[in-house]
């Protein structure tokens, strides 16, 4: 199945974060029910070209959108649902922090059409919360992870490792914590240290190449013994836990991007030609600018551009090769009208094979788990 | 109408570079009317763009100028302009040989230089009458005085009556002229006798075919004549005769004492090689005017297309250059890590320089170019010699009985401040000191030195220890046994041949370490640990290792980060392309740039 996600963009936080280089913004005050307005008015600017679609996922992120009222969360979902056809599996995701009063919205989100609950824990260490700038303590995220892990079937944490000085046997007492308080999904992240950070700027280091890899190998051994699987890179699931909305990412389908500098995809069939064409659109980042051109133009776009065939290729695949299952070539066929084995560099391919970093079924091409460890190396190298 | 012989005047320029040569042979093109205004450009003489940015001159050039002196007679005065750099040592004594006396320009700011003690002494070696010249006095820096006294102390010319001038205000040049007409002995030869030219220099014009300068001594040159030259015996019929105004302009005949050109229909200036003497195919002169010698390339580089696909490009433009170029030569060659190149022969490095940057500017290609070496004589247990002009072609060491490397003597010119470090320098690159003299707060330093210790940055270094104020210059001083090795680099067990070279022993081990650190920090991390190391022979000299990559990849990549990624790609990837590939292991270009240029520090 083809699928369709929009991508709702809250780009305020209570605190900034020092790693995070998400577009996130604190405000003193919000007028929340202008930003609903916003967000209305560009739903419906792109339901007239993409109304017959079948919405298959909404993801709220942000920012902290767990921080906006759960009745403005409703209206947009029943915006969405009035103008799309909304799917009756469709998976409604909302990143939340674990503070207290946040944790006391939980089942207000749930009655409003949220089904699946992404909780930013980072981390089950004081002292490591402490650096990671996060406002909330470890009993409060435990506590929220409890609620959350009550209130709704598809839940996930959100947890940092890798950090300065955490050493493999920290990191391992810490994820057995956290297998504690889920079984479903989990997103455990290598600390990066991304431009225009805190960290960035403070020139942190992270824990350093061998021990990160030590961590790597084990946060992966441990759950999939514990039957969460890594679905993609940094991503373990349950089966049938998968965060669909991601995968709808990684495989290469439409989403939209709805907020101040949120990114979206949109594949147009082109008449004039055999072929399709990938639409990037990119909204303006500063949310006042944003606010006002949406309200005063129409229009929150900083620009749309169409992917040149090379684009939408090398796309493909560095986001399919993040997953497990890989890429489909039948799909990445269909996507581009190219076979992905014209486009890889083949002997590099039967390197990396032998290797034993890449694999190959009938109809999938894929890394292995060593080979996911170097996967920005070898796309390079297979793209080259 | 033929002037007679006595009122003929030939002479040269010499100077050192930005001394102001060409601003004072403007000057007299000016007072004597050759150019209209329109047609005057500044510096006419130097017409390649190159020549004029570096203000260089690479090929001779000519120009004849009709003077009408204070003593009441008309003079035709023939100014040849010498190429200017050490490099070019042979052309420059050619063109010396067309003339009868030289100007000894010095800026009156710096005083002598290395480069215009050298042309002064191929002057006086050529019996030339020396007629000093001050220039730049405009200048508030101008110091006749003290350079007047520094010309007769280390020149050893007298120089009381020197010419204080500014070629740039013009003040004085007509005095010059004047001193010319007095000083310059005119020409001698008998146009009766067979013909005697010299060949001063040749180039290539599209229209006209090879044109060549010459000095006629004895005898004459006319159209539809046949000439021979003497070092190959090929004849050829002489199509156009003519001088440069200094346009070229056709006219009858050339005499003795003449400076102009001819053309016959020749191909290449292969044929036509500088110092060679042309005469008459029907009435031929007994033996050739002495000092003839085929031009020999003394430093060679590989250059290699940046993208293998500019092979044939790179080939058909040294071909064109070539054309006009004959001391410079290019055979092609094949390189595991570089691919497909040419081996090319140079006069020295400027000459390597001038070559490089006429293909990277004219041609558009993107090169490049390994160390420069120079060609060492083996001679090997067979009892056979050989050249090598390659490090990668060094036979078994076991083959070789002794090895030669060429020696320069070196004139260096620095103020005494800075005389220490030029010590050091000349010392660290083996040199044995010949003298030391002081004139004035200058120092002249006289070193002989292995050419192939100077072909390694050591114009960058004399540059940066003197902060610019040397000044250097060399000629070729024979060759001489030494203990050279040839040092390989391996890339995880592969030799590259593209970095091997050859050094003394004394200094292989260094020099091999240093390149391997310098490639430790060049190359990238790959999936594998990489070793790099530097072995004379089968024995390893240094080592240093590139550790493996343990991981490469990105946390998060979601909605937002995709556009991201997807950049960052592309540019790895283009950089990817620049890579060439040892063995398993890529190595960028840069790599190999940066470890051949600054092979030492």
């Amino acid at each position: 199945m083809k699928h369709f996600g929009i991508y709702i963009h809250w780009p305020f936080c209570e605190s900034k974060c020092p790693y995070c280089d998400f577009n996130s913004h604190v405000e003193e005050s919000i007028d929340e029910g202008r930003w609903l307005a916003a967000y209305l008015s560009e739903l419906n600017r792109y339901a007239n070209t993409t109304s017959k679609r079948t919405v298959t996922s909404i993801f709220f992120g942000g920012g902290t959108p767990s921080l906006m009222g759960s009745e403005t969360l409703g209206e947009i979902i029943k915006a969405i649902s009035d103008r799309w056809n909304l799917w009756k599996n469709a998976e409604i995701t909302l990143e939340a922090n674990p503070s207290s009063a946040e944790k006391n919205k939980f089942i207000e989100f749930k009655q409003n059409g949220v089904t699946r609950l992404s909780l930013g824990v980072q981390s089950l260490d004081e002292d490591s919360l402490l650096f990671l700038g996060r406002k909330h303590s470890v009993s409060e995220a435990k506590e929220a992870a409890v609620v959350a892990s009550e209130v709704f079937d598809r839940f996930s944490l959100d947890v940092i490792y890798g950090l300065p000085g955490q050493s493999p046997t920290k990191w391992k007492r810490e994820l057995a914590e956290i297998l504690k308080l889920v079984t479903t999904h989990i997103s455990a992240y290598q600390l990066t240290i991304e431009p225009g950070t805190q960290f960035y700027r403070d020139k942190v280091n992270t824990g350093g190449e061998a021990v990160e890899k030590k961590m790597f190998d084990y946060t992966y051994d441990l759950l999939e013994k514990k039957n969460l699987n890594a679905y993609e890179i940094s991503n373990f699931a349950k089966p049938g836990h998968e965060c669909l909305h991601n995968c709808t990412y990684w495989t290469g389908d439409d989403y939209l991007g709805i907020g101040p500098g949120s990114h979206g995809r949109i594949t147009k069939s082109d008449f004039n030609y055999l072929g399709l064409e990938t639409y990037a659109t990119l909204g303006i980042k500063s949310p006042k600018k944003w606010l006002e051109n949406v309200e005063e133009k129409g229009s929150g776009d900083l620009r749309t551009s169409k992917l040149k065939p090379s684009e939408r290729i090398d796309e493909l695949i560095i986001c399919g090769l993040r997953m497990a299952k890989g890429l489909d070539t039948g799909k990445f066929f269909s996507q581009t009208g190219i076979s992905l084995y014209d486009v890889i560099n083949k002997e590099k391919l039967l390197t990396f094979k032998e290797r034993g970093w890449v694999k190959q079924n009938k109809d999938t091409l894929f890394l292995t788990h060593k080979g996911r460890n170097f996967l920005n190396y070898l796309a390079v190298d297979l793209l080259a | 109408m033929m002037t007679e012989i006595q009122y003929k005047r030939n002479f040269s320029i010499v100077a050192h570079i930005d001394h102001g040569k060409s601003t004072l042979a403007d000057r007299m093109i000016e007072i004597c009317g050759g150019l209209s205004d329109r047609e005057m450009k500044d510096q006419v003489l130097d017409s390649m763009d190159i020549e004029r940015e570096r203000g260089i001159t690479i090929k001779a050039q000519t120009v004849k100028l009709k003077y009408q002196s204070r003593n009441g007679n008309k003079y035709e005065l023939n100014l040849i302009d010498t190429p200017g750099h050490v490099d070019f040592t042979y052309e420059v004594s050619r063109s010396l040989e067309a003339c009868e006396g030289s100007l000894l320009v010095v800026d009156s700011t710096q005083g002598v230089e290395a480069q215009t003690l050298a042309n002064a002494y191929l002057a006086i070696e050529a019996d030339h009458e020396l007629i000093p010249v001050l220039n730049k006095i405009d200048l508030p820096a101008s110091d006749p005085d003290r350079v007047s006294n520094q010309i007769e102390e280390v020149v050893g010319v007298d120089a009381t009556d020197a010419l204080k001038i500014s070629a740039k205000t013009g003040d004085g040049v007509a005095q010059v002229l004047e001193k010319i007409i007095d000083l310059v002995p005119p020409p001698t030869g008998s146009e009766r006798s067979p013909l005697k030219a010299l060949l001063v220099d040749s180039w290539y014009d599209p229209y006209l075919g090879v044109m060549i300068l010459v000095r006629v001594k004895d005898g004459y040159l006319s159209k539809g004549m046949k000439i021979r030259f003497m070092s190959s015996d090929s004849s050829y019929q002489i199509d156009n005769v003519g001088v440069f105004t200094p346009k070229p302009t056709p006219i009858e005949r050339l005499t003795p004492g003449d400076v102009g050109y001819i053309t016959a229909s020749i191909k290449t200036v292969a044929e036509t090689p500088v110092g060679d003497t042309i005469t008459s195919d029907k009435n031929p002169a007994d033996a050739p005017l002495p000092g003839f010698k085929p031009s020999i390339p003394v430093v060679f580089s590989s250059l290699f297309p940046t993208d293998n696909a500019e092979f044939d490009e790179l080939r058909d433009s040294l071909a064109k250059l070539r054309l006009n170029d004959s001391s410079f030569v290019f055979e092609a060659e094949s390189s595991a890590a570089l691919g497909l190149g040419f081996r090319c022969g140079f006069l020295g490095l400027l000459h390597l320089e001038i070559i490089q940057e006429r293909l990277e500017r004219e041609f558009g290609l993107d090169l490049i170019n390994t160390a420069p070496s120079v060609v060492y004589k083996l001679h090997m247990t067979n009892g056979q010699s050989l050249e090598l002009h390659n490090p990668a072609d060094m036979p078994e060491v076991t083959q070789i009985s002794f090895i030669e490397e060429p020696w320069i003597k070196a004139t260096i010119l620095v103020p005494d401040e800075h005389l220490g470090g030029v010590l050091s320098l000349c010392t660290e690159r083996r040199g044995e000191q010949l003298d030391l003299t002081y004139a004035g707060s200058r120092a002249m330093v006289v070193y002989r030195l292995p050419l192939n210790e100077v072909v390694f940055d050591f114009y960058d270094r004399l540059k940066s220890t003197s902060r610019g104020y040397a000044s250097f210059d060399y000629q070729l001083d024979g060759y001489r046994e030494s203990k050279l090795v040839k040092v390989s680099i391996l890339v995880n067990g592969e030799q590259v041949d593209a970095l091997s070279f050859i050094a003394h022993f004394d200094q292989a081990e260094a020099r091999g370490r240093l390149i391997c650190e310098r490639l430790k920090d060049l190359i990238p991390r790959q999936l594998f640990k990489i070793a790099i190391q530097a072995a004379i022979g089968g024995k390893v000299i240094a080592r240093e290792t590139v550790s493996a990559l343990r991981k490469d990849v990105t946390a998060k990549c979601y909605g937002g980060d995709i556009t991201r990624k997807r950049k960052l790609l592309e540019k790895q990837r283009k950089g990817k392309k620049r890579m060439r590939q040892v063995g398993q292991v890529e190595i960028p270009q840069s790599a190999f740039l940066a470890a051949l240029r600054t092979s030492d520090t």
